[in-house]
């Protein structure tokens, strides 16, 4: 990095803002007055589109894309089953389905089924960073499959149902009330 | 090894504070006791001129360019347990038994890592701004090195730190491997609130989500509250640039906030009106209580405290007199108090807090005790300046049930037999 980068050279005003941010750290709530250099390089819509993975709860960021359970089985067995085990549990990775323990039960089973409050939780992360040594490989026809296929085997929707940008984010979860949030506004 | 391996002699009898054979947490600090009422052991193997050691008589080694511990130190490493499958899932521990003071080496913060650690070539790394911003912007590390930058200290720990405390039955191990998913360092980087201003954030932004640059594309989503008050983009780790183990070149500092949302190998931050509800903010890092409903967003680390020395593995060599040393920290801001119990907490007594005492970072404490050679068990419990007092294990576990899993902070037992051994308890 260049070192001669260095704060002091290339702001006369930094004495004033040392003391702002000085104040910020001190008051929680303070925030500091728009006082960057403002060095930022801009953003355009198809570099933001590039690097943007999110997917959310209501849909935004699906891409287009389908798969069912059936063709979600393939892909499951050849790139998950060595650590997911077979049918979602017992490998040595942690248990997706058959969870048979419920929530309030002393050894509760937390599953897919049982535990995951949003069905888009998991294109996110399949395409994020499933199979662990090859993230980023499987194709969001794949990813698509591979999530119908989980949720079938956790019982939630039939093996022909087909999974895409509108149909994903229509699957109501068991456990989607499930959640308390403590330190985040509601 | 360590200080509390061989027991202090004095010729006064200083009055007890509480059972156990606590004393005034002052005692070491008075001149007269620390100077003439105390013999420490091994002094005088010292020797004379006339008696000097093999690495007296010869050169030393020369200056290196990067300094390493001592090739003694072999117990001051990080314990790693990773899944065989994916090494790089898993932590390693700070071995917290075994250092002394508030700062963590930089070699043996904790790590926990989704996916390994990527080697990032800063010349390459970027970090994206966008979502309801005005001005989203792509900033390069050379760039963000120009911005103003602050220091502080803070310690970083694990929501899923000292989860062996749910199990029914004590785990056996050292504090570090029980209790290390913890650490404490000076952090440097740029306010988070100047980058977030200058893109301009809109009135809708209420949350951010952060995301790294490692094979694991970690991802969380954040209040955007919190990222205005004292977030940190981290550049540097005890004065030099962060360890790739922690995020180099660029990770997110959330002062007082589990470990998970202060996203490492930084590269994206998208300000939106909703959580992104991840893998890692529902599946995992939320707490299964008894009526099935989860805690989630559990971000504040709540105060705890453990004694360090002695501590399982440490052995003490007879009855004597004894420092008893430890840790304490909060999430929610200073430590104010530190008691400990040499009686298995049927009295307590106050530690002395080193100073400085830091929000959010790790207070050192410590008591002098006379240890009569008998079966005890010590304990310690942190107060925060929140009010909040570190919870006795049974009233969690009355609160949270057993199937937690993350954010225990129960107080910690250990048992000392009239060997002089240490073990874990309830």
């Amino acid at each position: 990095m260049n070192q001669s980068n260095h704060p002091v050279i290339r702001f006369p005003k930094l004495r004033s803002l040392r003391l702002l941010l000085i104040l910020s750290i001190a008051h929680p709530m303070a925030t500091v007055a728009d006082e960057g250099p403002k060095l930022g390089k801009p953003a355009n819509p198809q570099e933001i589109a590039a690097w943007n993975l999110t997917v959310y709860p209501d849909g935004k960021g699906l891409p287009i894309g389908h798969g069912s359970a059936i063709e979600g089985k393939q892909v499951y067995d050849s790139q998950c089953a060595s650590c997911h085990g077979s049918n979602g549990l017992g490998g040595s990775s942690e248990e997706l389905a058959g969870g048979k323990h419920k929530l309030t039960d002393p050894n509760p089973d937390k599953t897919i089924g049982t535990y995951w409050p949003y069905a888009t939780t998991l294109f996110d992360f399949v395409r994020r960073s499933m199979p662990p040594n090859s993230p980023g490989s499987l194709s969001h026809d794949q990813i698509y499959a591979v999530c119908a296929y989980l949720l079938h085997l956790n019982g939630i929707i039939p093996e022909t149902a087909e999974m895409n940008a509108t149909t994903l984010a229509q699957v109501k979860m068991p456990n989607r009330e499930g959640f308390l949030r403590i330190d985040a506004p509601q | 090894m360590n200080q509390t391996s061989l027991p202090f002699e004095y010729h006064e009898s200083p009055n007890p504070v509480a059972g156990g054979g606590l004393l005034d947490r002052r005692l070491f600090l008075r001149q007269s006791l620390a100077l003439g009422g105390m013999v420490f052991i091994g002094q005088d193997a010292l020797g004379d001129e006339f008696d000097r050691p093999a690495w007296m008589l010869k050169p030393g080694l020369p200056f290196s360019n990067y300094g390493q511990p001592s090739p003694h130190e072999k117990e001051a490493i990080r314990w790693v347990s990773s899944n065989p499958a994916v090494p790089g899932n898993g932590v390693s521990w700070t071995p917290l038994h075994v250092l002394a003071g508030t700062v963590t080496p930089s070699g043996l913060h904790f790590e926990r890592h989704h996916n390994g650690v990527p080697q990032i070539d800063p010349a390459q790394h970027r970090l994206l701004i966008h979502g309801l911003v005005n001005f989203p912007f792509f900033l390069s590390m050379d760039k963000l090195a120009s911005y103003p930058m602050v220091s502080r200290f803070c310690f970083i720990e694990c929501g899923g730190n000292s989860n062996t405390g749910w199990h029914d039955e004590p785990v056996q191990a050292s504090a570090g491997n029980l209790h290390g998913l913890v650490s404490c360092s000076e952090w440097t980087g740029v306010p988070l609130s100047i980058i977030l201003n200058e893109a301009g954030i809109q009135p809708k932004a209420r949350w951010l989500i952060a995301e790294g640059a490692d094979a694991a594309a970690m991802n969380v989503s954040i209040p955007m509250e919190k990222a205005l008050d004292d977030a940190i983009l981290a550049i540097y780790q005890n004065g030099e640039h962060i360890r790739p183990e922690n995020g180099y070149p660029l990770r997110l500092l959330l002062p007082g906030w589990e470990g998970v949302t202060q996203v490492k190998w930084l590269r994206r931050l998208e300000a939106t009106d909703q959580p992104a509800m991840t893998r890692n903010e529902t599946s995992k890092y939320t707490e299964l209580q008894p009526n099935g409903k989860a805690r989630q967003f559990t971000f504040i680390m709540e105060a705890k405290s453990l004694i360090t020395h002695p501590s399982p593995g440490h052995a003490l060599q007879g009855p004597g007199l004894y420092q008893i040393s430890g840790l304490a920290w909060s999430g929610r801001g200073k430590i104010k108090k530190v008691e400990i119990s040499a009686d298995g907490g049927i009295s307590w007594a106050e530690a002395e807090l080193q100073e400085p005492i830091l929000s959010k970072s790790f207070t050192r404490f410590r008591i002098p005790w006379r240890w009569n050679g008998g079966k005890t068990v010590l304990k310690s419990r942190a107060f925060d300046e929140s009010g909040y007092m570190q919870p006795e294990r049974e009233k969690l576990i009355l609160e949270r049930g057993k199937n937690s899993y993350f954010h225990y902070n129960g107080q910690v037992a250990w048992s000392v037999d009239t060997e002089g051994r240490l073990s874990h308890v309830y």
